[in-house]
């Protein structure tokens, strides 16, 4: 049998093939003859072909039948194989099969092994892909080596070791008393992984952090000497004595001064040196810079470094490199809270970010433009972010509009701005908006009192524009159903329409293609209720029993409903409840200051049941320069004289005010 | 900087070299392989090179016509990633010689071993060029050898 292929040839005659069937094809070929030279247990040629496997098997074909090779030439003596082998368990096993196990030994042999490459490999082979299994049998070897003066070995043991705790956390205890001179390493290979395995140590236990606390002294020392040394062309990257040490120590400070005050002083100066030292014309400088903001954030630092810190990000934020400009963002997002003030001085530059041009950063700027909002920004800002809002992604505009909504409901300087913001995110991103949005509009109007006229008929000039984006129209629907009388009374500054109008906007809702069936049935809703705002009654009992025959059941099952209102109830129309006496209080002022915190209370005899209705303000403005309105609805089915007890509370001047009366002289109209 | 996963792929999305640090089955890292390149390969110049995908970090840059493309944890410092990616790919020009794509491909197995000696279980391992490349050429120097000895050695 002629010797099987090389793996270069291989991987040159596949290139040639111009369709995915031709290479299929060769591939297929290969494999076969690979499989039959398994099968007479080839050893010179195993490793060539298990190497043509993994070639295939990268460019995604099936090659399971290759595991057990693997195994074979891990157990080889030949360094080529056991490269080779280790490789392809790597990448063909995985600890969910059986199979993998019987590596264990091997792996204990080679860990053994008087070459120091072999134990190499099986170090970096347990440490990639060791199952707990595994890891709990030879973990006593990975200790051993850990503890060794060979520092190419200790490194990769450290790393082992931190896999090891990954697998099986109840091992860490045993690595402890290796740990005990790894910091007094000059071996920077060592060093770095020793602080990788002290940090895991750090995280996963709090009694090794606090046993590692008093290893900051040295932490800072270490960094002290990478910082202030000269040039180490060993482990300079642009200018910087090995960055990956650096950040790595910076990360381990920051998991031991968490929480700490004697340890966050401690580090309270090489914190302040590196931020103000290090370079920051390449992103080696910035990283490090970058790992130190996130450390003196995290630790009990002076408000004097914190504030440093956030002078750095605000740097960030003007950099060329949009990475930068990333991370800024990121970590000015988790500081906003607890460093509000100092965050707050470089909004303008966090809203400038919203213009980006990368999505992520735009987000970020998103996000942290609302953290951002308060009572005295709240004008500017939301004139950025309704621009933002006009002109963003999709993918933005329903956590932009839900941000908007939220934000003017804290912080709104007038309910008239309010309702005009509500309006803007409708007819800009209405059909972004979220469902629950409609109830939560239609429940802010409702509390609007004196804005319902404004409001109405802002709405239905919206509506004459637009009638697909659903939230709006839906909102509008209901505001014209239960203010329609508003819409067409005359109390609007502009031209107001006339009642057919109205009629012929809501029916083509009912008609239109747009409108889904939830708007439709607040259309039909809102018509019915016209019913008894309009005069146009028989109009709209045409409309109602039309769709009493309707294929959308629920609309269906509304225009019956509403139909028998029609023929049941008609005589009810002109007095829906004659036994409901509707009382309007006005209270006014006339002293020379405001009557702050104003509460009306009524009491009413047992027989009668008392409504009231929420009051237009509870501010009463001094002079009698305005009043404030209350609706009372009394039900009287008795129909006996009503009589009030009445209680007034407020705060004059600084003064709380409490006021009882009785009221006996209402009309005869109201109760008989 | 915990590396779940290393991929490298060419501008037309095929895969040059995939290390998993994290156990998945086939069909899940092919699943994640297929979608993140495609991913990648949207992006505009003009954009960062950090993203959220799913519930990972991704971190990726493009070198001539090859991606580099790793994920790391929440905690994990971007920018320091960009940093190993780089020290990985200066390790493989050195190593080479001006590395190109065409390299990786036809010594793919030289791509991982010197990945080996750099990254152990995710973390970085060595912070020196000089140690990662002698490493790496003194076990080069031991496929020469037909068999290794066992030689005891007091240690």
């Amino acid at each position: 049998m002629p010797a099987p292929i090389r793996l270069r040839e291989l991987i040159r005659t596949i290139r040639t093939a111009r369709t995915q069937a031709e290479e299929r094809e060769m591939i297929q070929k290969e494999c076969a003859a690979i499989r039959s030279s398994f099968r007479e247990e080839d050893n010179t040629y195993r490793c060539r072909n298990v190497a043509k496997l993994l070639y295939m098997h990268m460019l995604g074909y099936p090659a399971h039948f290759g595991q057990l090779e693997c195994l074979k030439l891990i157990a080889s003596q030949k360094f080529t194989d056991k490269r080779i082998g280790y490789l392809g368990a790597m990448l063909l096993l995985d600890e969910r099969q059986d199979v993998h196990l019987l590596m264990t030994n091997c792996i204990k042999n080679d860990l053994n092994h008087s070459t120091q490459y072999v134990q190499g490999l099986a170090l970096c082979t347990l440490g990639c892909m060791g199952s707990s299994e595994m890891c709990r049998d030879l973990a006593g070897e990975v200790e051993k080596l850990l503890k060794t003066s060979n520092s190419y070995l200790r490194k990769k043991a450290a790393l082992c070791a931190v896999h090891v705790i990954r697998k099986v956390p109840e091992l860490m205890e045993m690595f402890l008393p290796a740990t005990k001179n790894l910091l007094s390493e000059k071996n920077h290979g060592v060093l770095h992984t020793s602080v990788v395995l002290l940090t895991e140590m750090c995280e996963r236990s709090p009694d090794m952090l606090a046993h590692f606390r008093k290893l900051v002294p040295q932490l800072v020392r270490i960094l002290k000497n990478l910082i202030m040394s000269g040039y180490s062309p060993e482990h300079d990257v642009s200018g910087i004595s090995d960055p990956f040490l650096q950040v790595r120590i910076l990360r381990l400070l920051r998991i031991l001064g968490k929480s700490d005050d004697d340890s966050s002083e401690a580090m309270n100066d090489i914190l302040a040196q590196v931020a103000t030292n290090t370079e920051t014309s390449k992103n080696v400088g910035n990283a490090i810079l970058y790992e130190t903001v996130l450390t003196i954030m995290d630790i009990k630092s002076e408000s004097g470094l914190r504030v440093l810190a956030i002078n750095i990000l605000g740097r960030f934020l003007l950099n060329n490199d949009k990475n930068i400009r990333y991370v800024a963002l990121t970590s000015l997002l988790k500081t906003v809270q607890t460093d509000h003030n100092a965050v707050q001085r470089h909004r303008s530059t966090i809203v400038d970010c919203l213009k980006d041009l990368d999505v992520s950063i735009k987000r970020r700027a998103m996000e942290l433009s609302f953290a951002l909002v308060n009572g005295n920004n709240i004008r500017g800002m939301m004139k950025e972010l309704l621009y933002f809002l006009d002109s963003c992604d999709p993918e933005f505009k329903a956590d932009c509009a839900s941000g908007v909504f939220l934000a003017a409901e804290k912080y709104a300087p007038s309910k008239r701005w309010h309702i005009d913001t509500i309006m803007r995110v409708l007819t800009t991103a209405g059909s972004y908006v979220r469902d629950d949005s409609v109830p939560n509009l239609i429940q802010l109007i409702t509390n609007s009192v004196e804005m319902h006229a404004y409001t109405v008929q802002r709405l239905y000039k919206a509506l004459l524009d637009d009638i697909s984006q659903q939230p709006l129209v839906q909102v509008a629907s209901w505001c014209i159903g239960e203010y329609g009388d508003l819409l067409v009374s005359g109390q609007c500054e502009e031209e107001e329409p006339i009642q057919d109008e109205v009629l012929d906007v809501l029916e083509g809702l009912l008609v239109s293609n747009l409108s889904t069936p939830v708007t439709r049935g607040y259309a039909l809703t809102a018509i019915m209720k016209l019913s008894t705002r309009f005069s146009s009654v028989n109009r709209i009992k045409k409309v109602v029993s039309i769709y009493g025959s309707s294929i959308d059941v629920e609309l269906q099952q509304r225009a019956v409903e509403y139909n028998a209102l029609f023929k049941k109830y008609d005589h009810m129309r002109a007095n829906p409840n004659p036994n409901i006496a509707v009382i309007t209080i006005h209270a006014s002022n006339s002293t020379e200051a405001d009557m702050t915190d104003f509460v009306f209370q009524a009491a009413v005899p047992k027989t009668f049941q008392l409504q009231l209705l929420s009051p237009s303000s509870n501010v009463v403005p001094a002079l009698n320069q305005g009043t404030v309105t209350q609706v009372i609805r009394v039900l009287n089915p008795q129909k006996q004289q009503l009589r009030m007890r009445i209680k007034l509370t407020y705060t004059l001047k600084g003064s709380a005010v409490q006021d009882l009366a009785e009221v006996n002289n209402f009309p005869p109209q109201s109760w008989q | 900087m915990f590396f779940s996963f290393m991929l490298l792929f060419s501008r037309q999305g095929k895969l040059r070299l995939q290390k998993w640090y994290v156990p998945l089955s086939d069909k899940e890292k092919k699943k994640i392989t297929r979608e993140l390149v495609q991913t990648v390969l949207a992006r505009k110049p003009k954009m960062c090179s950090f993203l959220e995908w799913r519930d990972l970090k991704i971190v990726y840059k493009r070198y001539a016509s090859l991606y580099f493309c790793c994920a790391i944890e929440d905690q994990d410092n971007e920018l320091i990633t960009l940093e190993i990616i780089h020290r990985y790919v200066e390790l493989l020009d050195k190593y080479f010689g001006s590395v190109c794509e065409l390299d990786i491909i036809f010594n793919f197995e030289k791509a991982y071993f010197i990945l080996d000696e750099f990254l152990l279980g995710g973390e970085a391992q060595e912070t020196s060029k000089k140690n990662v490349l002698k490493a790496i050429e003194q076990a080069d120097l031991l496929q020469e050898v037909r068999h290794l000895i066992k030689i005891t050695v007091d240690k």
